[in-house]
């Protein structure tokens, strides 16, 4: 059995990590200068498909390939139409969310009605919490080891895709390249970079990466599909704030994510806190319930609000955003 | 060249998602009865559980114990939020379709259904889960369902009796604030205190009718940091069914069998028969529409008519669940006992001799309050409906 404290800890991980993929994939795609408002759709495409596949396949492998490629493919359809049809970002973006959401509702309807069902994960491949990866000495810490390093492998992939991403925006050329064409690609052009690319190359990576989130998050609901509650449930719009709240910095979006994770656990858990430490936190109890739902989004526009009024909260906006690049307009 | 080809594409993926998203309500073309049904819902009828779902069922299969066809005289608007502007609108939408009979399936449809029966009196307005109604054609419809819930309570202690853990959870969506809610939760621990007397229920409530991450992470606090082994539910998804069989725990669902969500968890669910009330409704409504409010009614119906029933008991259930189900529900088929009277139920007995015992013994709250005296009448209709706002003795709720 578990503590209340420890439970709390543990869920803001496992819960919250989703919006890091979605948060980090987010990221690489407005570094390369493009704005995608279809985080949602993209995420929810990934999950769909890829859970398909791995309920299939019984193979998590197998699920998180797929759900790469599919989210792929939709940042691929993205950049298509941003970067080679130059059509506007902001119509694209919104368009992939209402496509991807729907789509999602349409295969899950379509399979639940039918003959078989909506189908079901068999086995323990994708049970997550049951099997968690043990590091020697750290996950035995008590309260902390339980809570922080006992989680199953794709909150640590999660972690590992934040810290190679800054590594690869700060440290390498191709990241150095990357962050050029989102500042200014007529100068990044000029210089011999080729700009369509890299603009292809990431964004299809950052949505794959976003439709990864997309599957842990289905995976946390056991992949039960429920005909009115999307799995991803607004995680894809959380995520956009979240890269404005981080600044455009992968490190920064960890943060982020576990600052907002923890208002969200707060959500379901205060009563429990409260029930569990009447004398230190028994004061939760006196804060209506419907206060907590809406803090996490309360806290979001908060520091939206104080990034957007200091100059240095958005230091690290690409300066190009948005704004399609067109060669020949040099 | 380039900007068509893009708008183009964009114009596809927003057309099909659109048709994606909206379904057709299939009430197009064909010869049609003279008798028109619309329905309102809250979310869409295209879902494949939960309570619009429940709701879309009953009303076709009602529909078609009527006589009537579901795809030609069934109207529906859905999707349709508790907004009273908006709910006119969708009424709005159905009379002028010609239905003759519209039901509203949400609890805050209430104002605009009362609003629109004046001013369409030739319509019968039906609303579900409310307490308004006139003399003519407003009525308001719910179901016993505490008596199904007492039923799974049963169910539940016995389990608890086998796992040698008397610590029962329940994630509710609601508490005290709604008596729908803690009748239910009342009901069940009720029922399985008659089995199990050292059974206590922990309620977890998650201030909203459903969302799916919220009672998912109560199922857990519940199991994991109450340590409860049986996980009882009223809300609206299966999350605390499937969180109870991935920790090797047991549970009782809610509206539909979730057995399959739940295989080696579930035990059995408190369920509706709505199409009951709808056939019912609907041949009144046809045969003599002037005289709705005497024929049917405010109807409040349990066990008796079966509008409410437990799902199939799993294989997870222990040997003595089925017979003591049985003896319950006879007796609160044939009116002689009713959960909430001053009279308790104790079961006793391996499988295959199972008796059940009556005995005076009063309705107590968790605070010492009598709510009935040993011996009492059950309390009347209107508390369990509107105004019951108290836990019976062994509830708790953790948060």
């Amino acid at each position: 059995m578990l503590d209340v404290f420890t439970l709390f800890l543990f869920n803001i991980i496992v819960y919250n990590i989703p919006l890091l993929y979605g948060t980090t994939g987010e990221i690489m795609i407005e570094k390369s200068g493009s704005l995608n408002l279809g985080v949602e759709g993209t995420m929810a495409i990934g999950a769909v498909v890829g859970y398909l596949a791995g309920a299939k396949t019984d193979s998590l492998l197998v699920a998180c390939l797929v759900s790469f490629i599919a989210s792929g493919l939709v940042g691929a359809l993205f950049s298509f139409l941003t970067v080679t049809l130059q059509a506007n970002q902001n119509v694209t973006g919104l368009t992939i969310t209402t496509f991807g959401v729907a789509f999602y509702y349409f295969i899950g309807n379509a399979l639940s009605n039918s003959a078989g069902g909506w189908p079901k994960l068999n086995g323990t491949a994708f049970d997550m919490q049951s099997q968690p990866i043990h590091i020697p000495f750290i996950s035995d810490i008590p309260f902390v080891g339980k809570a922080l390093f006992s989680h199953g492998i794709l909150v640590y992939v999660g972690i590992l895709i934040a810290v190679l991403m800054w590594f690869y925006f700060n440290k390498t050329v191709p990241g150095l390249k990357l962050r050029a064409i989102g500042e200014n690609p007529a100068a990044a052009d000029s210089l011999g970079v080729n700009v369509t690319l890299y603009k292809y190359t990431h964004i299809i990576i950052g949505s794959g990466i976003m439709g990864l989130g997309g599957l842990y998050m289905g995976l946390n609901l056991g992949g039960a599909f429920e005909g009115s509650n999307c799995w991803i449930n607004g995680y894809g719009w959380i995520s956009i704030a979240l890269v404005i709240f981080a600044n455009w910095s992968p490190a920064k979006a960890l943060l982020g994510t576990l600052i907002f994770g923890f208002f969200n656990t707060l959500r379901v858990q205060n009563a429990a806190l409260a029930y569990a430490f009447p004398d230190a936190l028994g004061w939760l109890t006196k804060i209506p319930s419907h206060f907590f739902s809406a803090l996490p989004f309360i806290i979001t526009l908060i520091v939206l609000i104080i990034s957007s009024l200091t100059s240095k909260g958005r230091s690290g906006e690409p300066q190009a955003i948005g704004r399609n690049y067109y060669r020949e307009d040099r | 060249m380039r900007k068509l080809i893009s708008m183009l594409v964009a114009a596809v993926l927003t057309v099909t998602s659109v048709f994606a998203l909206a379904g057709c309500s299939g009430a197009e073309g064909g010869k049609a009865s003279d008798f028109k049904v619309g329905a309102i819902y809250i979310n869409s009828q295209n879902d494949t559980s939960g309570y619009t779902y429940a709701h879309h069922k009953g009303i076709t299969e009602g529909m078609k114990k009527a006589g009537l066809d579901p795809e030609k005289d069934l109207f529906i608007v859905d999707n349709v939020p508790e907004d009273k502007e908006k709910v006119k609108q969708a009424i709005d939408q159905l009379a002028g379709n010609g239905c003759n009979i519209i039901f509203g399936i949400s609890f805050g449809y209430i104002d605009a259904f009362e609003e629109k029966a004046s001013e369409y009196p030739d319509i019968i307005f039906s609303h579900a889960t409310g307490y308004k109604s006139n003399d003519t054609n407003f009525n308001n419809y719910f179901g016993r369902i505490y008596q199904a819930r007492y039923l799974a309570g049963i169910a539940a202690g016995y389990k608890s009796i086998e796992l040698g853990n008397n610590n029962i959870g329940y994630v509710s969506a609601w508490g005290t604030e709604y008596a729908e809610t803690c009748s239910g939760i009342n009901a069940f621990a009720m029922g399985a205190m008659a089995v199990n007397p050292e059974a206590t229920v922990s309620v977890y409530e998650i201030s909203t009718w459903g969302d799916q991450e919220k009672e998912r992470q109560a199922a857990e606090l519940l199991i994991d940091t109450y340590g409860c082994g049986v996980i009882a539910q009223h809300c609206d998804s299966a999350q605390p069914q499937i969180v109870a069989n991935e920790k090797g725990v047991f549970g009782c669902g809610y509206n539909s069998d979730m057995t399959a969500e739940a295989p080696n968890a579930h035990l059995t669910a408190p369920i509706w028969n709505w199409d009951v009330y709808y056939a019912t409704a609907i041949k009144a409504a046809m045969t003599s529409p002037s005289t709705f409010m005497k024929d049917v009614g405010n109807y409040y119906e349990g066990l008796n008519v079966d509008m409410v029933d437990v799902s199939a008991l799993s294989a997870n259930c222990t040997p003595e669940t089925a017979e003591a189900i049985n003896l319950a529900k006879d007796l609160m088929k044939s009116g002689d006992w009713d959960v909430f009277s001053g009279v308790k139920l104790t079961f006793s007995g391996a499988a295959g001799s199972v008796a059940v015992d009556k005995a005076d013994a009063a309705l107590v709250t968790n605070d010492g309050t009598e709510i009935v005296a040993a011996g009492g009448a059950s309390v009347d209709d209107g508390v369990i409906q509107g105004s019951m706002n108290y836990y019976v003795e062994g509830v708790t709720q953790v948060n």
